[in-house]
């Protein structure tokens, strides 16, 4: 029983992670429907700008978020502007190979720029372990755990409590229809964009408090992305959240009660499972028109 | 009535192009568009007046709905001009189109489905910046009762007929001089068609000129002042609402024949 309640806890808390991680492939699949394969290696890039940050120039972590958060968005929006423009009215195909490149791309040029080693940081605040339930968890994965409440929170807020967010929405679920009003529809992509590597930035600068960067961090991350996303559905930002809680439980149920060797294949056997009952993900709302 | 849809082409877009039709607010001249290399629209002549609702009807295909999206600017325009209250509309974004006071309702669904009705009105009013939208919104509602009752609700639980209501009735958040309706009636019960064509009335009692396009030929050309007939990209007839009705060319091949 204390197993199974320690199991529990952990899960919930790197399933907040693992949302949070997720929340930027979901809003760009969801408004600009393109799937970012190289999602993860943008949050690797925010792991990497984080240590220099902080390892480098001697800022705590909390002065460098601002910062890493910044140059996510700017990173997203150059990229819509430079690369996913040109490819949107493309063949999926297109598509998958432009973001596959990108993937490539970013990771062979960290491999360039940083070599393979494993960095990774200390920050005080997050050091130490404290207890939910009777569970210590560390209190670095505690803290990204909140700060991924925080940043669902005020996305979730800008999406149904402003203008702009409205905008979005409207863009996600039917572009012609969003541009016959006067809403820029490009412009809602590229903050799209902007808003989704932003988040990544947010995932990978606390995830650098208890994970190690390497450039090829994202395989670790990038199936749970997809997982994530798909469980939990389109349309909301609440899907990715629930989607990734989710992976996060049934990972850590698994590895602890069953087997290690078995978590991640018992995680994709329960996406398998919910994508047969629900096709369109747990929370999944019918897209376009 | 011009009935010179074939030879007569160049005659008549030079004739068109030479002087404007009194006090037309928008005006196309030899309009040519279309998608990719295929030319849909092959030199469309046409105007509409303040006050007036004109009606474009044709057979599938004809090339109606590329007409307006090319006056819209979804697409661009490969030959001709079009003109709105003598400025040219060639080259422009359908955001900036909206401004200059043209409202667009497209073909098939545009309302967005996972927002309550609510937004979708407030989305209307997207482009405004001024602070009695929210006066605007609630005096709407007065008049679309049905709209009223339902605020809350996602537009994607309304019956056709109400989400049609809701598309015609945005179109007044943005005060506009030219309405653009691509078959606002299809597949809605004759009570709602009846709704929909009061509201058409009301507009073009306001002074609006509105530019319909329908396949209900019939209902369409008895509430139109004027109508053109569109075949194959080309304007094949055009005159009165009633004239239309009656001639005999355009009853065989579009309304059935009957009276
Ligand atoms: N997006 C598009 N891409 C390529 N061709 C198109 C596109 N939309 C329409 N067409 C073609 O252009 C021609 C005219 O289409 P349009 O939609 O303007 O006809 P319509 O008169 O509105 O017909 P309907 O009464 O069926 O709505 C058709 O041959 C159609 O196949
Ligand atoms: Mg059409």
């Amino acid at each position: 029983m204390n197993l199974l309640l320690t199991a529990v806890v952990q899960g919930l808390i790197m399933g907040l992670v693992y949302a949070l991680v997720s929340l930027g492939l979901g809003l760009i699949w969801g408004v600009v429907d393109v799937v970012n394969f190289a999602h993860a290696e943008y949050m690797m890039w925010a792991m990497y700008a984080t240590y220099f940050a902080v390892a480098g120039f001697h800022l705590d972590l909390l002065a460098a978020l601002p910062i890493v958060v910044a140059l996510g968005f700017l990173a997203g929006v150059c990229t819509y502007a430079v690369l996913i423009r040109r490819i949107m009215s493309a063949p999926a195909v297109t598509q998958i190979f432009t973001t596959f490149g990108l993937l490539f791309f970013l990771r062979y040029s960290a491999f360039a720029a940083f070599g393979p080693d494993f960095r990774g940081i200390t920050w005080p605040p997050a050091g130490g372990s404290v207890l939910i339930l009777g569970v210590p968890i560390g209190a670095a994965q505690v803290d990204a755990a909140l700060a991924a409440l925080i940043t669902f929170g005020l996305l979730h807020a800008f999406l149904q409590w402003t203008k702009t967010g409205k905008a979005l929405q409207a863009t996600a679920q039917n572009p012609a229809a969003a541009l016959a009003l006067g809403i820029e529809v490009e412009r809602m992509y590229m903050l799209a964009w902007g808003l989704s590597i932003a988040t990544a930035a947010v995932g990978g600068a606390f995830l650098l408090t208890f994970y190690q960067v390497s450039p090829t961090v994202g395989d670790a991350f990038l199936l749970l992305m997809f997982a994530s996303v798909v469980l939990g559905g389109f349309g909301s930002v609440l899907g990715p959240l629930l989607g990734g809680v989710v992976i996060g439980l049934v990972e850590s149920v698994a590895g602890n009660l069953v087997s290690p060797t078995f978590k991640l294949a018992l995680v994709f056997g329960a996406l398998l499972l919910v994508l047969f009952l629900r096709p369109g993900g747990l929370l999944g709302q019918e897209r376009r028109g | 009535m011009a009935a010179d849809g074939r030879g007569g082409d160049q005659a008549v877009s030079a004739r068109a192009a030479e002087a404007a039709p009194d006090g037309a607010l928008l005006v196309v001249r030899d309009l040519h568009a279309g998608y990719g290399g295929q030319e849909v629209l092959r030199g469309i002549t046409l105007c509409v007046r303040p006050g007036e609702v004109v009606c474009v009807i044709g057979p599938n295909g004809a090339g109606k709905s590329t007409l307006l999206k090319t006056i819209f600017g979804f697409l661009r325009a490969t030959r001709g001009a079009i003109t709105f209250d003598g400025v040219s509309l060639l080259g422009r974004r359908p955001p900036e189109i909206l401004r200059s006071g043209i409202t667009y309702v497209p073909q098939g669904i545009s309302t967005l489905p996972n927002l309550s009705v609510d937004d979708n009105l407030r989305l209307a009013a997207y482009v405004r910046r001024d602070r009695q939208v929210r006066d605007d919104i609630e005096r709407l509602l007065d008049a679309f009762p049905a709209l009223r009752a339902r605020r809350r609700l996602r537009a994607r639980t309304l019956s056709g007929g109400e989400r049609r209501i809701l598309e015609v009735a945005r179109v007044l958040l943005l005060d506009p001089r030219l309405v653009l309706l691509d078959e606002p009636t299809i597949g809605l019960s004759g009570a709602a068609v009846e709704f929909i064509y009061e509201k058409i009335g009301e507009f073009r009692r306001r002074g609006l000129a509105v530019l319909l396009v329908e396949q209900n030929a019939r209902t369409a050309l008895r509430h139109s002042q004027r109508a053109y007939v569109l075949e194959q990209g080309r304007v094949r007839f055009e005159g009165g609402g009633e004239e239309i009705l009656q001639h005999p060319e355009v009853r065989r091949a579009y309304l059935g024949g009957r009276a």
